[in-house]
């Protein structure tokens, strides 16, 4: 907690707040208000319809019903700029930057100087230091943001909401892509804001920092505020049970592993990202059958080009990856997944699904042309439907049909229609990036359940996740990937949140060297 | 540990793009050593800087300037493959032999040829001309698909533009010049803005793939302008009118050599190097084009700072189809006084490829469209020239073919490299 | 597990209604018939902006399409059309837009009139000379296609300029070698304009009706090959990975599909679509090859492909209707004297509408039901342009 609420006076409400799109309430009548000088949290899980309300207050999408009220005066946004107009200030779970543009030039955009008739920067440029001092937000003006780091990202902005002289601020989701040690210093920054007299909106679903960053909690369920809480009294598990309206068993239960003999052994791999430059560098690891092995680190320190590595989907640079003894370095994708390695991927619109393509032809996406689904390249059709209609059984696949489009599903079903995918068949190797990103606890569950259950098999199972609570919930092996190295490793046993913490800041688990290493 | 080892690896020599591009110069430069050399006759050439009579001349011996220019084409060859040290020496090695290509061509084509003389000058003003509409082309695309709109149309426009604008002009001003014709310029600008705005209306409200709208338009433009023609022009009797003037700018024509050949030139090809300055003056100097330049990368964050999207959209395309449309009116009433069916012929893709060269951005893509201007301008004189190789006297198809050869070249060996704006193609839809 | 949350009810519910909807859905009939209307409403504007009567000149053009002695003429007319068609649609399917079938139709049918004429061809009996004039448009068609696949493959060239580059290198070089008298290519000496030498008769295919133009057993070749375009796609692997590469690149390279095989295979096989229409053109109609014979063939095969939604099946009565408006019209211009061009204005106008289907919907009030936007939902040309295959 950062201090009792301010003044108390109510700087922005919510009233009655309705939100309909086609087969869903979003937003159900929601009632919400920040105070001025406190940090309000809205709670919920994924699609529980907090970024919809946030975009409504921020003027991004126009509600079905409701009143929205600054200063107690009712108003009506048309676009974020009328938002912006208002003191009204978001930063986005996904950064709304411009890679390509310096930050001087994203930090303006939409509020630019003019002298004469170009475009005065010089002026901007005085500015944003000036705030960057203020509020001990460290930016340089003439950097590129495709160069920057995901935590100066978010210093540039907040830098963009206060150079608009936003009062009321959105946070949503701000410490998804921090790490333990960058969540404490991004609650330094906004414990800062707040004694400079700004007010905040913070959104999240994760329950530890609603207990150490809130001043009041509201609490959405399925579109609809299911109660507020006070930091003081509530706790963890009082907390979950609001927020998925059940009681919640936040650890797994699984067995002690079993490990065997190592099934994926990766040595000396070195890969280059899209832009041509050394990712992942000389990246020693094994990983066992029966074990899991979950690998740390903040995104963008090479695991997406591991992943890919692996998965025989992108060449590398030097090094062999083999699975049981077979050299797979390089792929192609195909020969890697019929030597055993299965890949639930990272992005699943963009990879591990065909949005217009039905749920069955989804399921048969890299085993369409075997048998029994092809037979002298000719489509099975009935045996294409029946493994469908058993694995929708299966993995608990809520669709109308096996021939709907994918893209009709919830994300968790579509999830689920990977894992169904990816779990069928033999499998040596499991590798599994980011699997429960976005979904409900419901789906995170059952995943989790699959994915030890695969271990539990026999599966060698390597899992890149940026959550580090997925991380320590699963592994049984943690090693952290920091610079396209790996950092250190550990026991399941001896790892701790501050250490694993520690090294996917800096690098290393000495804090005497953390100076140097930033 | 590793760190230590990776710029060891990088600095490997590996056969990249770089390396191949230079082993087809070493490759062609040896051609031209063992074979073409010691063909060529002995021969008093010259390269000549002004009309005649009485020119200033440069005299050469074809043979020595073709073993001069093939030797650098080995060494090139050389360069590239020592090492990635020396990258950025192969770059300006490779892009030099590039330019080189020109002159080399030209004197080949002058070995080859009855001929003794050619004036450079005027082949590079020719250049410039003709790669006049093919740079206002190049212009429109870029203000289309900086916003985030692809623009396969732009040939389209162009030929309404000319179309039309001639039609108001022959039925007018019976295509006799003074103030109708420069009335009738001014609607073609228009009518490249006008079908610009039913592209931004088709793309960016309704949101129909971007491509299938381009070819929408061009065949709506084909129709339109072949009805206009046959309906309107013919019967009317009007088969040629008077194009735009000769302007002789004042002081600057006075100037030795150049002057009276680049100042003294028409409108439109003085206004195209304004609209090339100003199009890179307004893309990066100004507030709106750098909304512009933010609609075409992230369109989203665009929104989120108030930044209306669609409207930023609508203007940056039609001002890419007035830019268009002054090129469209190149075509029927600058270059000549008259219209015909599909006059265009193409200009509107080739104007699509020099931007893709100039990676979207105003200047380079007014270079690559003076390449292109400088294809047609040496097919062109080459006809002239009347190249034999031995008895075989290379047909005008082959010339004329020169800047689509040129133009798959290009977009084959530079889009690898060339990235687009980020939401380029991709259609925006509004939060709700 | 929790209770069934409402997002995941989105997709449509089941029931009697929807079984109607899903069976019986005449959505991808009733936009391209409104738009044809909503186009002919249109072009009736310029009609009378010109001074004529729009009924009149309607009458004209539909008797000229397909009065009973004028039908012939409107099939004869869409052959090639249809297997030109077939080739963009097909490309279509793979997210690639070939621009180049123009190209493509003509050096397929540079490759029938040449092979065609070779002696010994002459004496082959019938149907072997026929097939092999054929097989080689096929090939040549198919090779020339592969260019822009090959280059799009490897370098990320954009197939729409290559296509377009191509397009006009073919129409040069062919004008070259059925015109160019020194040296003698291709060029029938003893004609008094520039044409490549007649077929002899056993390379030519039979002609069923005797109308002008002729419909010939080319017409039925091209009703085989839509059925075989059609079982290609829907019934075979490879046309599952055409298919998932036009819907999504990246997930067709994760699921182990050699992205760029499929795009050189597919551009190779829509050339050969082309090709073939080509070639048949040559051995069923005109039996020899004069310069600038398929000018805009192209551009009416993205149309007719486009009005088709892509799918093999529809293209047949789009074909029809396209080349009976182009057989048409000169009835109508000899009852009214309008050009001939209004056609085309009208044909634009049409795709136009097709393309942009909210326009239709908005006006005619037709409903979406989201799931059967046609095979056109599938893929999206526009969001590659210029990245790397």
């Amino acid at each position: 907690m950062i201090q009792t609420g301010g003044s108390g006076e109510v700087v922005l409400a919510v009233r009655n707040i309705t939100k309909r799109y086609p087969g869903i309430v979003a937003n159900d009548q929601i009632d919400f208000d920040l105070k001025h000088g406190e940090v309000h949290c809205l709670l919920g899980e994924n699609g529980a319809g907090k970024s919809t309300l946030m975009n409504i207050v921020y003027g991004l999408s126009q509600p079905d019903a409701g009143q929205i009220l600054v200063n107690g005066e009712e108003v009506h946004f048309r676009s974020s700029g009328d938002a912006i107009a208002h003191g009204i200030g978001m930063v986005h779970q996904h950064f709304q930057l411009i890679p390509v543009f310096t930050v001087a030039e994203n930090i303006v955009l939409g509020n630019e100087g003019r002298k004469g008739v170009t475009l005065d920067l010089e002026t901007a440029r005085d500015r944003i230091r000036g705030l960057a001092a203020q509020y001990g937000l460290d930016v340089d003006p003439d950097a590129k943001v495709e160069d920057l780091s995901v935590g100066e990202q978010q210093r540039v902005e907040l830098v963009k909401a206060l150079y608009r002289n936003a009062d009321n601020l959105i946070l949503d989701e701000p410490t998804a892509v921090l790490t333990p040690g960058e969540v404490d210093e991004f609650f330094g920054v906004v414990r800062s804001l707040v004694h400079q007299g700004k007010s905040i909106v913070f959104i999240t679903h994760k329950l530890r920092e609603v207990l150490a960053v809130a001043d009041r909690i509201t609490v959405l369920r399925l579109g609809r505020v299911v109660g507020t809480a006070d930091p003081e009294e509530a706790t963890p598990q009082s907390l979950a049970t609001l927020m998925v309206g059940r009681e919640v068993i936040l650890s797994i239960d699984k067995a002690p592993a079993s490990p065997g003999a190592a099934r994926l052994e990766v040595r000396d791999l070195s890969v280059l990202d899209d832009r041509g430059s050394v990712t992942v560098s000389g990246l020693n690891l094994d990983v066992r059958a029966g074990e899991i092995l979950g690998i740390a680190g903040v995104e963008g320190n090479g695991q997406r080009e591991l992943v890919e590595a692996l998965a025989g989907m992108r060449k590398p640079l030097a090094g062999t990856v083999t699975i049981d003894g077979v050299d797979l370095t390089g792929g192609p994708p195909r020969r890697v997944t019929e030597h055993g390695l299965a890949h639930v991927p990272e992005d699943r619109n963009k990879h591990g699904l065909v949005g217009p393509f039905s749920i069955a032809d989804n399921l048969v996406l890299n085993t369409y042309y075997r048998a029994p689904f092809a037979r002298r390249m000719i489509r099975q059709q009935r045996a294409i439907e029946e493994q469908a209609t058993e694995l929708m059984r299966r993995f608990d696949i809520r669709a109308p049909r096996p021939d709907a489009p994918a893209q009709t599903l919830s994300g968790g079903n579509q999830q689920k229609v990977i894992i169904a995918r990816e779990l069928t068949g033999e499998v040596k190797v499991l590798l599994v990036a980011q699997p429960t990103r976005g979904l409900d606890v419901g789906s995170i569950e059952f995943i989790h359940h699959r994915i030890v259950e695969m271990r539990d098999e026999g599966t060698a199972v390597l899992l890149v996740s940026a959550e580090l609570d997925e991380i320590f919930t699963l592994s049984d092996r943690i090693a952290v990937l920091y610079r396209g190295a790996l950092v250190g490793e550990f026991d399941r046993s001896v790892a701790t949140r501050d250490r694993v913490g520690l090294l996917m800041a800096c690098g290393s688990d000495d804090p005497s060297t953390m100076n140097e290493a930033v | 540990m590793t760190a230590a080892a990776i710029p060891a690896r990088r600095s490997m020599a590996r056969i990249g793009r770089l390396q191949i591009l230079g082993l087809i110069y070493g490759f062609f430069g040896v051609l031209l050593l063992a074979y073409v050399a010691p063909n060529l006759e002995p021969a008093d050439k010259g390269f000549t800087f002004e009309q005649p009579p009485d020119p200033a001349r440069f005299a050469f011996d074809p043979r020595s300037i073709v073993v001069a220019i093939a030797i650098f084409f080995v060494a090139t060859a050389v360069v590239s493959l020592l090492g990635d040290r020396f990258e950025r020496i192969t770059r300006i090695c490779l892009l030099t032999a590039t330019i080189i290509l020109a002159p080399l061509f030209l004197v080949l084509a002058l070995a080859l040829s009855e001929s003794g003389d050619t004036n450079v000058v005027s082949l590079a003003v020719e250049s410039l001309r003709l790669g006049t509409p093919i740079a206002l082309g190049a212009m429109c695309g870029l203000w289309c698909e900086r916003s985030g709109v692809v623009n396969i149309g732009i040939e389209g426009m162009m030929l309404a533009a000319a179309g039309v604008g001639f039609t108001v002009y022959a039925v007018l001003g019976d295509a006799q010049g003074g103030g109708w014709l420069w009335f009738a310029i001014l609607v073609a600008v228009l009518t490249g803005g006008l079908i610009a705005a039913l592209h931004a209306l088709v793309t960016v409200t309704f949101r129909v793939d971007q491509i299938i709208s381009g070819v929408v338009i061009n065949l709506l433009a084909l129709g339109l302008t072949s009805f206009l023609r046959s309906q309107v022009i013919v019967p009317r009797g009007i088969s040629t009118g008077e194009a735009t003037s000769v302007i002789d700018v004042p002081i600057f024509s006075e100037i030795p050599v150049i002057g009276s050949q680049l100042f003294a030139n028409k409108p439109i090809f003085f206004m195209m190097f304004a609209i090339v300055v100003a199009t890179w003056f307004v893309l990066y100097r100004t507030p709106w084009g750098l909304r512009v330049r933010s609609c075409g990368e992230n369109p989203h964050a665009a929104e989120t700072v108030g930044i209306d999207v669609i409207k930023i959209r609508y203007q940056a395309v039609i001002l890419g189809g007035l830019i268009a449309g002054l090129g469209g009116a190149w075509f029927s009433m600058e270059s000549q006084g008259g219209f015909q069916d599909n006059m265009t012929n193409g200009a509107g893709f080739i104007a699509l490829a020099a931007l893709i060269f100039g990676r979207w951005r105003p200047f380079p893509a007014f270079a690559g469209a003076m390449l292109f201007g400088f294809t047609r301008a040496l097919g062109t004189r080459f006809q002239i020239l009347g190249v034999e190789v031995g008895d075989f006297s290379i047909p005008s198809e082959f010339w004329q073919s020169l800047p689509y050869v040129v133009t798959i070249i290009v977009v084959a060996g530079a889009v690898g490299r060339a990235i687009p704006p980020a939401a380029d193609g991709q259609p925006y839809e509004r939060s709700k | 597990m929790s209770a069934p949350t409402t997002t995941e009810e989105r997709a449509p519910r089941r029931g009697m209604h929807h079984m109607v909807q899903r069976y019986f859905d005449l959505q991808p009939i009733l936009v391209p018939i409104a738009a044809i209307f909503l186009a002919l409403a249109v072009g009736a504007v310029v009609i009378l902006l010109v001074g004529e009567n729009p009924l009149t000149a309607y009458w004209a053009l539909l008797r000229g399409m397909f009065a009973p002695d004028r039908i012939g003429a409107t099939l004869g007319r869409s052959t090639p059309f249809i297997g030109a068609a077939l080739g963009v649609a097909f490309a279509f399917r793979a997210g690639l837009f070939n621009i180049g079938v123009e190209g493509q139709l003509l050096i397929g049918a540079t490759a029938a009139a040449w092979v065609g004429t070779w002696a010994w061809v002459a004496d082959l009996p019938a149907v072997a000379a026929v097939v092999i004039a054929l097989v080689a448009a096929v090939i040549a068609g198919g090779l020339y296609g592969a260019i822009p696949g090959a280059l799009k493959a490897r370098t990320g060239a954009h197939e729409v300029i290559v296509t377009i580059m191509l397009n006009n290198i073919a129409i040069l070089y062919v004008r070259w070698m059925v015109g160019s008298q020194d040296p003698v290519i291709l060029r029938d000496m003893s004609a008094s304009v520039p044409r490549t030498a007649t077929l002899p008769r056993n390379a030519r295919l039979p002609e069923l009706v005797g109308s002008e133009p002729r419909v010939h057993v080319g017409f039925l070749i091209m009703l085989g090959l839509c059925f075989f375009v059609w079982f290609i796609l829907q019934r075979t692997t490879t046309g599952f990975e055409v298919r998932t590469v036009g819907a999504n690149a990246s997930a067709a390279r994760y699921a182990g599909i050699g992205v760029g095989r499929v795009i050189i295979l597919v551009m190779a096989l829509s050339g050969s679509f082309a090709g073939l229409a080509g070639g048949g053109e040559v051995a069923g109609q005109s039996y020899f090859l004069s310069p600038g014979v398929f000018v805009a063939v192209g551009f009416d095969s993205i149309a007719i492909a486009l009005l088709a939604r892509a799918n093999p099946f529809a293209i047949v009565p789009a074909a029809i209707l396209w080349g009976g408006m182009l057989a048409g019209a000169p009835l109508m211009q000899q009852e009214t004297g309008l050009s001939i061009d209004v056609v085309r204005i009208i044909q634009a106008l049409v795709l136009l509408f097709v393309a942009a289907d909210v326009i239709v919907r908005t006006i005619f009030r037709i409903r979406h039901t989201g799931e059967s936007k046609g095979a056109m939902a599938e893929a999206r040309l526009g969001a590659e342009w210029g990245s790397v295959a």
